[in-house]
């Protein structure tokens, strides 16, 4: 796509034909800190919406610290996080959630004692409003809630096509099939931006692509905007509009996908440079 | 074979998200149902009462309330005891002071001050987790021993230091008091059990058991689907305490008629609940049954095998109840940590398919 667009924020259409529009969310000289270790030091980016936005760099480069950030667990010591358009005071994870932000984690975070089906049905959470006393009861508002949010999930199901294991307790599935179901979990709270940290970790290359395809049809059908962080660099390249790179908890490079393939500090981060 | 999922088509969510999603397994417990409601009543006498069914239908509101908490929630509690002791306290403290209310009301609202105290108790849980939880609560079934022993306003100054239920009816029938027959004790106690039940089951297949569930298999991620951690631990601790504070009326009001706490509420209390959802299982509403059916009946079984059958003296028999209840809890948590109910599920899995396996 044309370089000149990224600095308008005028929106625009790329050229699969999926409309980008403002920004969505803004992080402006973020930094982080842990007692004396800076994890993260004075960065800004934003994500706009509809775009797949990609974080990279090499290991303990922050990029982890950086998408908990943006899902509340940590709160920057410096800087400011703008969500739509309004500043974010700082939160607790689970209000962060209600603002239509989902994650995933990089080393599978669900619930193994329930089955798929309660699991992305946890997902839904946000979206039912039936109280304690009304669940007890079941009859009337909380059946029909239950129900409703039920045929969302079974969206969510044959979107991933996960309906053979859905009531399947979670414990005994497969990596891969785990993955899938976390991306399904996040999906079912319809987020409008959606965090996947490291999707295709210690994925073969067929459940690789099938993961891409996921991510892909994601945003294309559903206009979800995605922040992802990855270390395949070819799946990098190929799913993201732009790209953040980071480096020891430095931002060395924003762009798109060919810009930063030419940029020489992200070179440098990746293959090393002679200090001399 | 009348036990099959094949066939057993569902049309809807309601059908497939309801309690017993199975034909065969719904028909049983209407039929189940329909005993303990309609049979059991006229055959019951005062040695079935009061040895096997009033005890297990209480401890089995018990067991539910202690599994909503540990088995569901996650959370450990030694401190069932003491919860149990403030229903009974809160039940006598209301029927006392007004005669007047249904002692109906009263359980309810005695499970309710339970459940009050239970959440106040369970502010620590959102710090501490696990073992240090356990010794939190354990100080809750300390204090509220010590607390009841050492007020005389909640035992009405009585000389004694016990409190005694006063002669209460419920539409008509004694069910409290010496001269309760047997059958208003156990219809008094099946009514409180189905009721909790099926409110425990509800609460448990819903959005909020759901939550609890989160909180016990991987808090994180749970407070980053949008759970409030603080709120799902709470509800927990409330509603497991309104169902052992009703436990604790009831076994108080109905079962014993007179009740010292040290006795009746102790550490030993504690342990017994706590054995009864490890054995039957956690996490399952038909554990929390098979559990305090279990711990109920060894005791009884045991003194018919060795008593009366082998005639073995009665104290050697008593010890070897310990015995054997210690070393089920050690196979059960090495063998099969998901209890009777686990047992029951893997045979229905296997029942569903044979007799061809594959």
């Amino acid at each position: 796509m044309a370089n000149s667009m990224k600095d308008t924020y005028e929106p625009y259409v790329t050229e699969d034909g999926r409309q980008i529009g403002g920004v969505l969310m803004e992080m402006k000289n973020i930094t982080l800190r842990f007692g004396g270790v800076v994890a993260i030091k004075d960065i800004s980016f934003d994500i706009r919406e509809g775009e797949v936005r990609a974080i990279i760099g090499p290991n303990g480069a922050g990029k982890s610290s950086m998408l908990n950030v943006i899902s509340g667990f940590y709160n920057p010591q410096e800087g400011e996080v703008f969500y739509k358009g309004e500043k974010r005071p700082p939160m607790r994870p689970y209000q962060v959630a209600r603002l239509g932000i989902a994650r995933t984690f990089q080393n599978i975070a669900l619930f193994d004692g329930m089955s798929v089906l309660d699991n992305i049905m946890t997902g839904r959470l946000n979206h039912m409003k039936a109280g304690m006393w009304k669940q007890a009861i079941w009859k009337g508002a909380a059946e029909r809630e239950e129900t409703e949010n039920r045929e969302a999930v079974e969206k969510v199901i044959d979107f991933l096509e996960i309906q053979a294991i859905r009531k399947t307790p979670v414990g005994r599935l497969p990596y891969g099939l785990k993955k899938r179901v976390e991306l399904a979990r996040a999906l079912a709270a319809e987020p409008s931006l959606l965090l996947l940290d490291e999707p295709m970790a210690g994925m073969n290359v067929e459940e690789k692509e099938d993961m891409s395809r996921f991510i892909l049809d994601v945003n294309d059908e559903f206009g979800t905007t995605i922040a992802l962080i990855e270390h395949d660099m070819g799946v990098v390249m190929d799913l993201s509009d732009r790209v953040v790179v980071m480096d020891y908890g430095k931002k060395i490079g924003d762009g798109t996908p060919d810009e930063v393939r030419n940029n020489q500090d992200v070179i440098d981060a990746y293959l090393g440079v002679s200090h001399d | 074979m009348l036990y099959r999922e094949a066939g057993d088509f569902k049309t809807s969510y309601q059908d497939d998200s309801q309690t017993f999603p199975i034909t065969f397994d719904r028909y049983r417990y209407y039929a189940v149902l329909a005993i303990a409601f309609g049979i059991i009543p006229f055959l019951i006498n005062d040695y079935w009462a009061s040895s096997i069914l009033v005890p297990f239908l209480i401890y089995s509101i018990a067991a539910i309330g202690l599994n909503i908490l540990t088995g569901y929630c996650g959370q450990v509690s030694l401190g069932t005891g003491g919860f149990m002791a403030v229903g009974a306290y809160a039940c006598y403290k209301l029927m006392t002071a007004f005669p007047d209310v249904s002692i109906a009301i009263h359980v309810v609202l005695a499970g309710g001050i339970t459940a009050l105290v239970g959440m106040a108790f369970g502010l620590p849980s959102l710090r501490i987790k696990g073992f240090y939880l356990a010794v939190a609560t354990l100080a809750a079934q300390f204090f509220l021993v010590w607390l009841f022993n050492k007020v005389s306003w909640f035992y009405n100054y009585s000389a004694s230091g016990q409190i005694t239920a006063p002669d209460r009816f419920v539409f008509g029938y004694q069910v409290t008091g010496a001269e309760t027959t047997a059958v208003a004790k156990y219809m008094i106690c099946l009514v409180f059990l189905t009721i909790a039940a099926l409110i425990a089951r509800n609460l448990t297949r819903g959005m909020l058991g759901r939550q609890w569930m989160a909180i016990r298999d991987m808090d994180i991620a749970a407070e980053i689907i949008g759970v409030n951690p603080l709120k799902a631990k709470l509800t927990a601790f409330g509603w497991s305490s309104f169902f052992i504070g009703i436990a604790g009326a009831l076994f108080f009001a109905v079962y014993l008629g007179a009740v010292e706490v040290g006795e009746a509420f102790g550490i030993q209390k504690s342990f017994l609940v706590l054995f009864m959802i490890i054995i039957g299982g956690l996490g399952s509403i038909f554990g929390s049954f098979a559990g305090a059916a279990f711990m109920v009946l060894l005791p009884v079984v045991l003194k018919l095998v060795g008593v009366d059958l082998f005639g073995f003296p009665t104290d050697i028999v008593a010890h070897f109840q310990l015995v054997i209840v210690g070393g089920l809890i050690i196979l059960f948590l090495v063998a099969e940590p998901h209890g009777l109910a686990q047992l029951w599920r893997v045979a229905k899995e296997k029942l569903r398919l044979w007799p061809f396996p594959y």
